[in-house]
């Protein structure tokens, strides 16, 4: 394997397993919010109770977040030192920013929300869920601004040495596709805490245990849920699409697995593209939708992949499309489900109605897929560049990092981060099997710093 | 611009240093102070609700130098790719040891996650006080500012050096030996009875070790790299600097005898502060050096970002850095004092 595959695989490994716990502390941190609000406003020490059973698994996410979001921060510089060199004059700014002004603030009201209870007020703790609410909302923010210059570069000019130069630090945090991903990626993360608080709350019911705290998960998270769901697809996934095929139309047609340039352009449902037929096989299709869903009328015309000269085509294209319609699909499938539970809820019958309980339990895992197909589309989909249409990825990397030192460091982070993966998922799970019981405010013994 | 920008990445190392050394130094106590469980819930207790904000000056110090140098930042962290992965493996296991292990009580699983947490605590020390002397020392810089280094060569400081040297290797036992002492005092101010007292011998007996330490890497620092000290002779009072180091070091020993704890410790800090100003003062402004040829240096000039993101940068940090020492002052009263562990966490921290 050539180096620059070796960087590519190393960089979307980490960044993909990092993020797994920020999409859930980020949805969390709102969630624990929302419990701690619903304590004080019905001064109801069970919603606390709640409230501190989620802190516990929120602690063992976060800290797998920071453990593996340090190895993010520095990997540009180690995999991509070119891309940094060139870059960091814009893309150093938030991500140095980030540090100063999200991470400090998370790890401070954290360590008060953590081991604070007692010696602050409602009030005070309250705030500090807040605080951290906010801190990791603002950290995903930092990084999105990133993300989204690389997707969508703006406010730069370019010297002859090659580097980027920020013109406007204003225009580089107002970019519009940076607003458009951070809401749709953060409605994201919101779904997947919804899907984990339900499951939680539908297996309890389903064994019978814990029952009154089962019913504040279900309630929540279902009404989270409901509404992420709906505003995921309408307006963030749908104005997300639009803007897309304005600035990156390569990207959307490989997305679309749409080879040729039509007018009325038909949305494939399902099918598999056939690369060297330049077709696609099976398809399930629904005629102009897909012209009807980026310009609004059924008669537009949509680029295909013939339009864009091959250098420029994305270079993964069965695993972008796949992505893409991962997403989409489960997507649809979310809303379905978060309108019928909800509808159960409001009717009073949610928490008896088990072919309800069973899919609610069963789909926590869905929405992690969901996520990471969708960032395995915005990242694919923006090859071959690095920086959309500015810098390839091909000139990005560490040229004196050899692929024996990548593969090496890459197998390295393989083994950890297994590793890790079991520890978190023993731990989960015994805090689930545990349950809210255990956390009551009396202090235990058994538990330590 | 760059020097302002120099000596502020420079004050976020040294503020994690100073910080998150204290942290990392009771690691390496650990298995030498605690004799139970007890001890050993005190030593994590001490250090449980602030080593992850600790921790953040790294990253806020590395995104901040990134912002500020990006070509500093493109070249040192791929030339020194296998220690700093390394370092960052080390850095997994240690946050992971430090929060894992409460969580399920069992001896084996205990005694693996305090074993992981020493071994980790310890291998940051040395590989962080080596890093630090190989950008003293210099690397081999290429016409495109780039460079590799091998974790090690011929252990000898030629023009092809590797990561660990002799050289380098003596600035990873001072960082081991400064950072556990500065642990100890630490310690010295959490911990009570028989713990604190372990702690005050093991900070004494640590200090005559800092001591022949320290003499030995300065003079070995003037052979490696003369030119460190062109800065001392154009501008001799620079030499408080060194200066600050011995009072500093005499500090921790006169108020540790005297039972002072706080002044020894913040003595401590003092001198982890001195030592790296006392270096960032004859690199400047140099960022770093090449272990050939002086022309191929990354200079601040080389290495500095453009205008316009320095000024609205230093706006946005002003502000961020006051947030970020307010956060701090909070924290550290709230949890100021011993330690007891009576009063638990509600959280089963
Ligand atoms: C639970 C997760 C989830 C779900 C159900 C959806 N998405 Fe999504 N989507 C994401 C999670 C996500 C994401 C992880 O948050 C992405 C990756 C990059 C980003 O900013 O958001 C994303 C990106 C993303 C992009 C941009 C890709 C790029 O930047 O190249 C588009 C056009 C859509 N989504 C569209 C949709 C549509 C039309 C959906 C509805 C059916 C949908 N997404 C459901
Ligand atoms: C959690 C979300 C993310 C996931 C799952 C993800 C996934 C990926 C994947 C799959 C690739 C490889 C693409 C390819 O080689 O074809 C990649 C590359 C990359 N991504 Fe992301 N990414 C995420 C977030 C980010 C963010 C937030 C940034 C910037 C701040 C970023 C920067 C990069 C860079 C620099 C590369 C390497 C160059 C490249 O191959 O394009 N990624 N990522
Ligand atoms: C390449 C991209 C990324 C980098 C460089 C990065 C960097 C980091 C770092 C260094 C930490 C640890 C902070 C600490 O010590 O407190 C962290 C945690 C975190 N990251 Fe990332 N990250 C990346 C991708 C993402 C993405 C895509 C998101 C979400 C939008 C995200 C959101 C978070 C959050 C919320 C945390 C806080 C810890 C937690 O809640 O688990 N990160 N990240």
């Amino acid at each position: 394997m050539n180096a620059l595959l070796l960087h590519r695989i190393h960089f979307a490994f980490t960044v993909t397993y990092h993020y797994l716990f920020p999409q859930l502390t980020m949805g969390l941190a709102l969630l624990i919010v929302v419990l701690k609000t619903l304590a004080l406003t019905k001064n109801d020490e069970r919603y606390n109770q709640a409230a501190r059973f989620w802190a516990k698994i929120f602690a063992i996410n976060f800290l797998l977040g920071v453990v593996t979001g340090i190895p993010m921060e520095f990997q540009f510089g180690t995999n991509w030192s070119e891309f940094s060199r060139r870059s960091g004059g814009i893309i150093g700014q938030p991500l140095a920013m980030e540090g100063v002004f999200s991470f400090f603030l998370e790890s401070t009201f954290l360590g008060l929300f953590f081991f604070g209870e007692k010696r602050l007020s409602k009030w005070s703790h309250w705030a500090s869920a807040f605080m951290v609410f906010v801190g990791s909302w603002i950290s995903g923010f930092f990084i999105i601004v990133t993300d989204a210059w690389m997707q969508h570069p703006v406010a730069y000019r370019l010297l002859p040495d090659g580097t980027f130069e920020l013109t406007s630090f204003w225009k580089l945090l107002l970019n519009p596709w940076a607003w458009l991903q951070y809401a749709h990626n953060m409605c994201g993360a919101v779904i997947t805490a919804a899907f984990v608080m339900c499951a939680v709350g539908a297996f309890y019911l389903l064994e019978d245990r814990y029952n009154e705290f089962a019913q504040i998960f279900l309630r929540v998270g279902v009404v989270a849920g409901f509404i992420s769901c709906i505003v995921q697809i309408f307006p963030t996934g749908d104005l997300h699409g639009r803007y897309m095929a304005k600035h990156q139309p390569a990207a959307v047609a490989g997305m679309e697995g749409l080879f040729h340039t039509e007018k009325g352009a038909p949305i494939v449902i399902l099918g598999q593209p056939n690369y060297e037929q330049q077709r696609i096989d099976n398809p399930l299709v629904a005629n102009d939708v897909l012209s009807f869903l980026i310009y609004g009328t059924t008669a537009a015309e949509v680029k295909g992949l013939d339009q864009f000269p091959p250098d420029q085509w994305p270079t993964t294209l069965p695993l972008l499309f796949y992505s893409y319609h991962i997403m989409a699909g489960l997507g649809t499938y979310f809303a379905l489900l978060m309108i019928v539970a909800a509808f159960l809820l409001w009717r009073g019958k949610l928490y008896q109605t088990r072919w309800i309980l069973w899919p609610l339990l069963l789909s926590f895992p869905l929405p992690y897929i969901a996520n990471t197909a969708g960032w395995m589309t915005a990242e694919i989909g923006r090859q071959p560049w690095l920086v959309y249409g500015l810098l390839r990825t091909s000139e990005g990397y560490s040229l004196h990092v050899s692929a024996a030192n990548d593969l090496f460091t890459l197998l390295g982070f393989l083994g950890m981060y297994s590793v890790l993966s079991i520890l978190w998922i023993v731990l989960v799970y015994r805090f689930i099997r545990t349950g809210p019981a255990i956390s009551a405010p009396v202090a235990s013994a058994s538990v330590t710093a | 611009m760059g020097a302002i920008w120099f000596w502020i990445v420079a004050v976020m190392l040294a503020a994690y240093v100073v910080l998150d050394g204290f942290d990392i130094g009771i690691g390496i106590l650990y298995p030498l102070l605690a004799r139970d469980e007890q001890d050993r819930r005190i030593m994590m207790r001490s250090i449980g609700p602030v080593w992850d904000g600790n921790e953040v000056w790294l990253l806020a110090g590395g995104g901040t130098l990134y912002f500020a140098f990006p070509l500093l930042y493109a070249s040192a962290f791929s030339g020194f790719y296998l220690p700093l992965m390394i370092v960052l493996w080390l850095l997994i296991m240690r946050g992971a040891s430090i929060e894992l292990r409460a969580h399920v009580d069992s001896a084996v699983w205990r005694s693996f996650f305090d074993g992981l947490f020493f071994v980790s605590s310890a291998l940051l020390a040395i590989f962080f006080g080596a890093a630090l002397a190989n950008v003293i020392r210099g690397v081999p810089l290429g016409e495109d500012n780039y460079f590799f280094l091998p974790l090690w060569t011929n252990w000898r400081v030629g023009p092809e050096p590797g990561i660990l040297d002799w050289y380098t290797v003596i600035g990873g036992v001072v960082a081991l030996v400064a950072l556990a002492t500065h642990g100890a005092l630490y310690l010295a101010l959490k911990a009570t009875n028989e713990l604190e007292m372990r702690a005050v011998k093991f900070a004494k007996a640590g200090w005559v070790v800092l001591c022949i330490v320290t003499l030995v890497s300065l003079p070995a620092t003037i052979w490696v790299r003369p030119s460190s000290l062109t800065n001392y002779s154009e501008h001799p009072l620079l030499f408080i600097v060194p200066l600050a180091v011995l009072l500093t070091l005499g500090g921790m020993r006169i108020y540790a005898q005297k039972g002072k704890t706080l002044a020894a410790f913040l003595s401590s800090c003092g001198y982890l502060i001195f030592m790296l100003v006392g270096a960032a003062a004859g690199l400047y402004p140099v960022l770093l050096p090449s272990s050939s040829d002086p022309a191929r240096d990354i200079t601040i000039a080389k290495a500095l970002s453009g205008l316009h993101a320095l000024h609205v940068g230093l706006a946005w940090w002003t502000f961020g850095m006051a947030l970020a020492l307010t956060y701090f002052v909070v924290t550290y009263r709230m949890f100021r004092g011993k330690v007891s562990i009576h009063e638990e966490g509600d959280y089963g921290h």
